[in-house]
């Protein structure tokens, strides 16, 4: 196991191995993703109280949860390249802060479109969106950092430190609903025998919330795959690969 | 491990104890006083002075909702079930305002004790269902999912 990982760890050995896995990923994002947003769309029941405009939840949620999700990876990634400094590990880094960056901007956005007509403002300083806002800055902080210092390996090192620290704030983004009073709504029960949201709705949004995931890491192995290329240009295989074509 | 790497992970481990702990003892004191808004039982209690920004939160009292004829002005009262305050607001409403509803509302007490608004914002739970079930919820006379803002410490 550990081996493996090792082997895994070695940019080569994971370009040829997420090769495989690449349209695999490709073809389940574009199947859960049509067959969650026609269902969410157009399939599922309006809301009782909002009408048609909740329907923005099969984007919002789903990328609210991903954006601390992906934030959790990074920090994970941080973790193993400060301590093991593995040349992916550090990559890892790089990457997620760029895909967490979009689907927070994404969770952001679509949440200010949605309380427009539902709160009656685009934006208010409520704990939940504050805090949301702090973990765009976060991202923020970790891709200037990466991008700012020349030397890739160093540029790893302060950056995963910054994510790391960073990691305190997703236990305050999903508990800020909790813990103070806001405007935005508390977080939905989906787990237990009777859930804050209506099966017939619920199930949408489960399909969404892991065509998102899927995307997730579709994307990332390609982003990852690319740095790799990029790093790598020097060596012999990165060349075999790029003549072999 | 190699002694090195033993000392990063200790390292790393020790920065983000460090971290959280701080956070959380930050996160501690904030929710003594960062409260999104009061509760019209704190209002009556005194929790706010004359004159001074502050947010109330609250369910629209049922039948108490009355318009000016200026055409603009709303009047209406706002509970916690505890307590009741009454709040006069001049602007357009949010299409989610309406009896029984949970508002919260940004403005500033009057010497009548009344609550003039500055900002109206309709506030929903996290309870989301089709209307026929809504309404066959009700019917069945089972307690109706209510969005009254909740104090939650």
């Amino acid at each position: 196991m550990w081996q493996w990982f090792h082997k895994l760890s070695t940019p080569k050995y994971y370009y040829q191995w997420s090769g495989k896995w690449l349209p695999w990923l490709a073809g389940l994002t574009i199947i859960l993703f049509a067959i969650g947003l026609y269902w969410g769309l157009l399939v599922a029941p309006t809301d009782y109280q909002q009408g048609e405009s909740y329907r923005i939840i099969y984007i919002h949620v789903p990328a609210a949860w991903m954006s601390m999700f992906v934030y959790v990876v990074m920090a994970c990634a941080g973790f193993v390249a400060l301590v093991w400094k593995t040349k992916l590990s550090e990559i890892v880094v790089s990457e997620c802060a760029v895909i967490g960056a979009v689907f927070t901007a994404i969770a952001l956005i679509t949440g200010m479109l949605w309380g427009k007509p539902t709160w009656g403002t685009y934006w208010t300083w409520d704990a939940r969106l504050t805090s949301e806002l702090i973990l765009l800055f976060l991202y923020f902080g970790v891709i200037a950092i990466y991008s700012s210092i020349e030397d890739k390996r160093v540029a790893a090192k302060a950056a995963s430190m910054l994510a790391i620290v960073g990691v305190v704030n997703i236990p305050i983004i999903h508990f800020s609903v909790n813990w103070w009073n806001s405007l935005h709504q508390p977080n939905m029960d989906i787990i237990s025998d009777k859930p804050s949201m209506d099966p017939s709705m619920l199930w949408p949004l489960l399909v969404m919330a892991v065509a998102f995931k899927v995307y997730f890491g579709w994307v990332l192995f390609m982003r990852i795959r690319n740095e790799i290329i990029s790093r790598e240009r020097a060596t012999k295989w990165v060349k075999e690969l790029v003549v072999g074509r | 491990m190699r002694p090195k790497r033993k000392q990063r992970l200790i390292f790393v481990t020790i920065l983000l104890i460090g971290f959280s702990s701080a956070t959380a003892l930050g996160v501690y004191a904030l929710q003594k006083n960062k409260t999104y808004f009061h509760t019209p039982a704190e209002i009556n209690a005194g929790s706010v002075e004359q004159d001074i920004l502050f947010r109330v939160g609250g369910l629209v009292v049922e039948g108490s909702v009355n318009r000016f004829d200026d055409g603009v002005t709303t009047e209406f009262d706002l509970t916690d079930t505890e307590g009741t305050v009454t709040l006069r607001y001049k602007g357009l409403l949010p299409d989610l305002f309406r009896e029984g509803q949970g508002i919260v509302a940004q403005g500033k007490l009057n010497a009548d004790g009344i609550i003039v608004a500055q900002e109206v914002l309709a506030k929903h739970d996290e309870n989301y269902m089709p209307p026929e079930v809504a309404d066959a919820l009700k019917a069945s006379g089972a307690s109706h999912p209510e969005n009254i803002p909740k104090k939650n410490y």
